[in-house]
Order: structure tokens, then sequence, then C-alpha cells
């Protein structure tokens, strides 16, 4: 029997994988995303890596405590001074090594120099991979260009500072390190004010940023997320403040949050962080004490037996160094707690019904290094 | 009738001036896409806060020579199980119109291959067949993101043909014509001062046909490494870079001739009237390349199909309606009340419209 039902049209779509990286422009490295796409939408992501261990973490364990400061240059290469001094920071627990005030400050002023530089990374390669091309990352790293002068003054080094060591820092800053410096906080302000008047109300941008890419407060705590990847998710955590290490607790600063948990908000909070990393450094050089910047510690550091924890807020997150120590001149157990990688594990939750372009946006707005993830 | 303003020792042959011009077409595309390519390479370096190509030659006008001739001896790769005619055919099928449509491009007065009287149309419907190529490309090389950055640059160029061809039928109203010729005649005053509205929906449009920023999803670089070109080596990917240029002067030349008044000007011969107008359009583009994101593809369909069409609509009445009820009316007084029509209109439609659908339920 014949029925008078219209038919209706089903276009029968094939879901298909698409493999973005391990070499490709946008994965920031040789990050693998498996994708399973529906036309342009993304049903489902499986993150792949791997592709650039080395073996950080067993190395760390041949060497004595002073010579895996250069390892730790190689994990997340946009920051190696955050990571020389949670390093650090984790052999002093171990060994009760105390640090001099002068070396405290240094500390301190290098580390937020740092903060600024990896932020401007960050933030000008979301921008690039927002289809933005390659204007707003030139400019920022034209800025980020001034800081690594600044490291080469103290350390001679661009790239792998290692400049960080156990109980204080490796020299004093040189004389025309301070007036350099105060040059650059001059300046940096109106940078930033320049970047904001181009970027923050652009209308392309709010399109494509705004509401994307939403990581959920409740999630971001659950993952372990943190950096400015959680604060976006507007949980007010920074450690800092949370856990102060070294002399934070003696600086005046604000922990930008964001609301919404979007692509947009991590970009702000990003660009607030680096007004606050100003803030801080202005009243660092003014207090900045003389003395030594190293405390005597002995050629081969022979920690009791035992094991620490040293963590600090790095550029991308809690960025933390476990040390086990069975009383010898090597670390018996050597462990990163790497935040990007945890930042990492909210991915899929983050792409999953958005769009390719979409994904190269979130993807790009949680700052991820490589050299950090696959350790 | 087109030789009239001419020189009169122009020769009058018709195949000595289909052979001249077929020459002065190919000479003008190539040099003019290598200057492009080096002007672009150029402003963009001074954009950005760095030196751009400075080596080859003075100012590195050299460069995209020294580069032609890289890509020349470059190995031709050809990925395996690939269509290969298709592959083989499709930068030629996405070169040729490129060039094509400069034959209905004046230069000068009378100086153009064949004056059509259907000239525009003729435009029109030759440019966008470089798709095909596109397409072509994107479907034979095996390889998924070229799939996904072909299938991108179909759905465009059909959405942004039609604001496009919209906003050029109210310079056809006004211009009386559809021969280029014509329409440059028509132009005592620029017809971007009677067609703003038209300029600025025909100039958007068109940069989302020959996808420059920021509606360069077909190569994506961030997302689709290189979109449909993403497995051409060697002169091929050339050709394909090729046309993109010469797609990018095609458009150039297009708006200087619809819209700028192409050759005309005071003073300097009409050549460089109509070469510094295409530079100055071609520099435009490169401006907005540097300072504007990306759209998604989403983004990209509403802002054709909700945003300019509408608008192309409602470009098309008015001017319509000025051309039937006032057809003795000055020009002149036009020029102020379609400048408050674009601005009322342009305001008022960036309230109503909302750009993309957001998340997917999956």
């Amino acid at each position: 029997m014949e029925t008078t039902k219209t038919k209706e049209i089903v276009i029968n779509t094939e879901p298909f994988v698409v493999n973005f990286g391990p070499a490709h422009p946008s994965t920031h490295g040789v990050f693998r995303m498996r994708m399973t796409l529906d036309g342009e939408v993304i049903m489902d992501m499986e993150p792949v890596f791997g592709y650039l261990h080395r073996g950080l973490e067993k190395l760390a364990e041949e060497r004595t405590y002073t010579s895996c400061i250069p390892l730790t240059d190689r994990l997340d290469y946009l920051a190696p001074m955050s990571n020389n001094l949670a390093y650090c920071l984790a052999v002093e627990k171990l060994a009760g090594i105390a640090v001099p005030e002068r070396a405290e400050y240094i500390r301190v002023i290098i580390a937020e120099l740092q903060r600024i530089a990896s932020h401007l990374c960050a933030v000008g390669f979301f921008l690039n991979d927002c289809g933005a091309f390659m204007t707003p990352v030139l400019y920022m790293l034209r800025e980020r260009e001034r800081i690594l002068d600044l490291f080469d003054m103290v350390c001679g080094q661009r790239l792998t500072y290692n400049y960080m060591r156990v109980g204080g820092v490796s020299q004093d800053i040189p004389e025309e390190f301070i007036p350099a410096l105060k040059k650059f906080l001059k300046e940096m302000p109106g940078w930033l004010d320049e970047y904001e008047r181009l970027l923050k109300d652009n209308e392309i941008l709010l399109a494509r940023a705004k509401g994307v890419g939403i990581l959920p407060r409740d999630l971001a705590i659950n993952i372990g997320a943190s950096g400015p990847v959680l604060r976006a998710s507007g949980v007010r955590w920074d450690i800092r403040r949370a856990d102060p290490y070294s002399i934070y607790d003696r600086f005046e600063f604000d922990i930008p949050v964001g609301t919404a948990g979007d692509c947009y908000d991590r970009y702000r909070v990003r660009v607030e962080e680096m007004r606050q990393s100003l803030r801080i450094l202005r009243q660092a050089i003014k207090d900045l004490p003389r003395g030594e910047v190293r405390s005597e510690v002995p050629h081969l550091i022979r920690p009791p037996i035992g094991e620490a924890y040293g963590h600090l807020e790095g550029p991308r997150g809690e960025l933390g160094f476990y040390l086990v120590s069975d009383g010898s001149i090597a670390p018996y157990r050597f462990h990163v707690r790497a935040p990007t990688f945890i930042n990492l594990t909210a991915l899929a939750d983050m792409m999953r019904g958005w769009k390719i372009a979409d994904a190269i946006l979130i993807f790009g707005s949680i700052d991820i290094c490589m050299g950090e993830v696959d350790r | 009738m087109a030789m009239q303003m001419l020189p009169p020792n122009w020769p009058g042959n018709f195949w000595a001036h289909w052979a001249i011009f077929a020459v002065v077409i190919l000479v003008f595309v190539l040099l003019m896409v290598m200057f492009f390519i080096w002007l672009e390479r150029r402003a963009m370096a001074v954009m950005q806060a760095r030196l751009g190509p400075n080596r080859a030659g003075p100012f590195g006008l050299f460069q995209p020579a020294a580069d032609a001739l890289k890509i020349l001896i470059k190995e031709d790769i050809i990925p395996a199980r690939s269509d290969k005619l298709v592959h083989w055919l499709a930068p030629v099928v996405a070169f040729v119109p490129a060039v094509l449509v400069f034959a209905v491009v004046p230069f000068w007065g009378g100086a153009l291959l064949a004056d059509l009287n259907i000239g525009i149309l003729y435009v029109v419907a030759i440019s966008s067949v470089t798709i095909v190529g596109i397409f072509m490309a994107g479907w034979s090389s095996n390889n998924k993101y070229s799939t996904l950055g072909a299938m991108r640059q179909v759905a465009s160029v059909v959405s942004y043909e039609i604001p496009v061809v919209l906003s050029l039928v109210g310079v056809i109203l006004l211009a009386g014509s559809l021969s280029m010729q014509q329409i440059v005649a028509a132009q005592d005053i620029p017809f971007i001062l009677l067609q703003p509205l038209g300029f600025l929906l025909f100039f958007t449009g068109a940069l989302a046909e020959i996808n420059r920023a920021p509606f360069d999803l077909t190569e994506a670089d961030s997302e689709l490494v290189a979109g449909y070109m993403t497995e051409y080596s060697g002169m091929k990917f050339g050709l394909f870079f090729l046309a993109e240029y010469a797609e990018a002067l095609a458009i150039s030349a297009i708006v200087t001739t619809v819209f700028l008044g192409g050759w005309r000007g005071p003073l300097l011969p009409p050549w460089l009237w109509f070469v510094g107008k295409v530079v100055i359009v071609f520099f435009v583009i490169v401006w907005i390349r540097t300072t504007v994101p990306r759209l998604r593809i989403d983004q990209l369909m509403a802002l054709a199909w909700k945003f300019l069409l509408p608008l192309a609509l409602l470009n098309l009445l008015i001017t319509a309606a000025e051309i039937l009820f006032w057809p003795a009316v000055s020009l002149w007084v036009l020029i102020p009340i379609n400048f408050a029509v674009m601005i009322v209109l342009v305001l008022l439609w960036s309230r109503l419209f909302k750009l993309g659908w957001g998340k997917v339920e999956v």
C-alpha cells in the first residue's frame, strides 16, 4: 500500500578524523590533536603528546642538585627563570637553606619580568591563532625583547638563563640594570594601553573569543587547573597569595579574575596580570636592599633524607618540583608538576561542540609550552 | 567606437590590437603581481615593526623574482593516491580566470582588449571560475586540510557572489551601461561618492571572494596549514600564489574602474592614474590584513546573508528610487544623501546583527 507521507530528506554525514599536528603551525610545538569532526564541528578530541619527551625527570636523578638547574631551563622555555626559581625553592626547602634578603628581591624582580615576558608571548600567539596575521605577536615580541635584554644583562643569556642558584642567584645584578628596568617600567604601561586600545573592544576578537571554550568553575577546580586558566573561571587562587613563597607577602597587588571562563577572559586575565606584575616590580626596586646575593652553600649539596615540594605561581600556573632525597648528592626522585600539562586535561571538554577555528583559539588560550608538557 | 579615444597612430588592425593587448595584459599582470608581492611584504613589515625583504636589489625589489626562481627549480611533489590529472589541472584553472578578467579592464580610454557591452557581467562570471580550480585542488590532493579549505572557499564564494553582484547593480543603474568603458566614462564624479554603501559592500564581499583577511579562512594558516594548497609544491604552488595575487590585482582593478573613476584624473597621464589607484586599493587590502583577526566560517556566512545581502538589496532599492524619481537632480545633491543613508543603515544593521551561531550540541 502506498502512503501519502512526504519523504523526509535526510543528509547522512559521516564523522571523519583529522590529525592536527604533531607538526602543525598552531600546536605550539609538537602537540597532536586527534579530532573527530562532523564537517567543521568537533565531536571529539583526543590529545596525544610525548613527541618532545626527553626524560628530564630521569636525567635529573643522575645529576647533582646544582647541575639540575640547567635542566629546568629546558622545561618551559618561555619562562625558564620561573622554573629555575621553583626548583631552587624546592631544594632550599629540602636542605633548609636560607636566602639573603637582596637575593629574594632580585628573584622577585626577575620572576615578575619573566611573567610579563611569558604573558606577552601568550597573548600575542593567542591573537595569532585568532587569525590576526603576525601583527600583535610581533608587537609583543618587540616588548619581550626588552625583557630579554634585561635578562641578558644579569646572566648573559637570552633563552636558557641558568641564573637562580640554591641559596640565592648566580651573580649580582649589574649597575646598569636598575636604570634600564626603570626605563622599561616607565614605557611598558603605555604599550599595554596601546594594545588594549587596539584589541580590547575589537569586534571580531569579541565575536571570536567571547563565550568560546568555556571552562566552568567546578570543572576547573576538579581537574586541578591553575594559573590564568583557573582565574579566568572565577577562582581567586594565586600561590603568591595562597601560600606566599619568597617575599611575596610584602608586596601589594591584586589578583585579577574572570567571570565567564571563556577565551576572552583568559586573555583579559593575562593582560591584567601584566599590570599587576609591573606594580610588584615598582615596589621591589624601591625597597631593593644591599648585601649578599648568595648564601654559603656547599659545592655538593647533600640534603637530609626526606622529601620536599616547592611550588610557585608560574606564568602558566602552579609550577611545582617534588624532590625526594636519599642523602646523596643527587635527587632520588625528581618530579615536575607542570601546570600546562594539567590544564590541558580540560581541553577536550572545552572543545567539544565548537568549530575547528575555535579549537585552535581555545588551545591557544590555554597557553601551553610543549617543553613542559612532555618534559 | 572604442578606438576614438586612442592616439591617432594606433594600429587599428583588429588582430594587431588583439596581439598587443594580450601581451600588455600578461606583462602588466605579472609585473604588478611581483610588485604587489613585494609591496605586501614590505608594507606589512613596516606595519609590524620589522624590516621585511631588503637584500635582493634596491629595497628588496627583486625579492619576488628571486622567490620565483627558487620556486621554479623546486621539486614538484604529487601526493600518493591523489587524482593526478585534476591535481595538475587545478592551478591552471585557478590562474587563468584571474588573468582573463583584465580583458575588459580599461587601462586608458579605449586601451583595453575587448570593450564588451556586458563587461561587468563578464567580470563577475569569469572571476568566480577560480573557485572551480580551488575546489579541484582541494579535492584532488587527498588531504583533509585541503578538502576543508576548499569546502570553506566554495561556501564563502557562493554566499558572497550575491551581495557583490547586487552592490554592482547600483553602479550599473547610475552608469546606464554594463560596459566597463562606459562606466568609467560616466564617472564625472567617482561612484565611490555616489555609492558609498555599494562600495563598502563590494569591497567587503570582494575581500571574501579573493580570501584575503579577515575572510582568509580558506588558507587559514593557523587552522588548516595552507588550506587547499597544502599539498602543492614547486611551480604549481607558485601558480596558486600567482593566482591569488592576480585575483587581488583584478579586484583592485575592478574597484578602481567601477568606483574610483578608472583612468580618469587631472594632470598625470591616464595609465598612471589607473596604476596608482590600483596600488592604493591593494595597499588598503594589505592594511586590513595586518589589522584584523579572522572570522569563523559560520560568522562569515552570517555576515554575507544577514548583513551584506539585506544592505545590498536596500542600497539597490534606494539607488533605483533615486534614479526613478529624481532623474534630473544634480548628482552632487545625491552625495550627502547617500552618505547619510550609508551611515544610518550600517549603524542600524550592526545593532540588529549577530555574528555566528556558537556551540553545537554533540
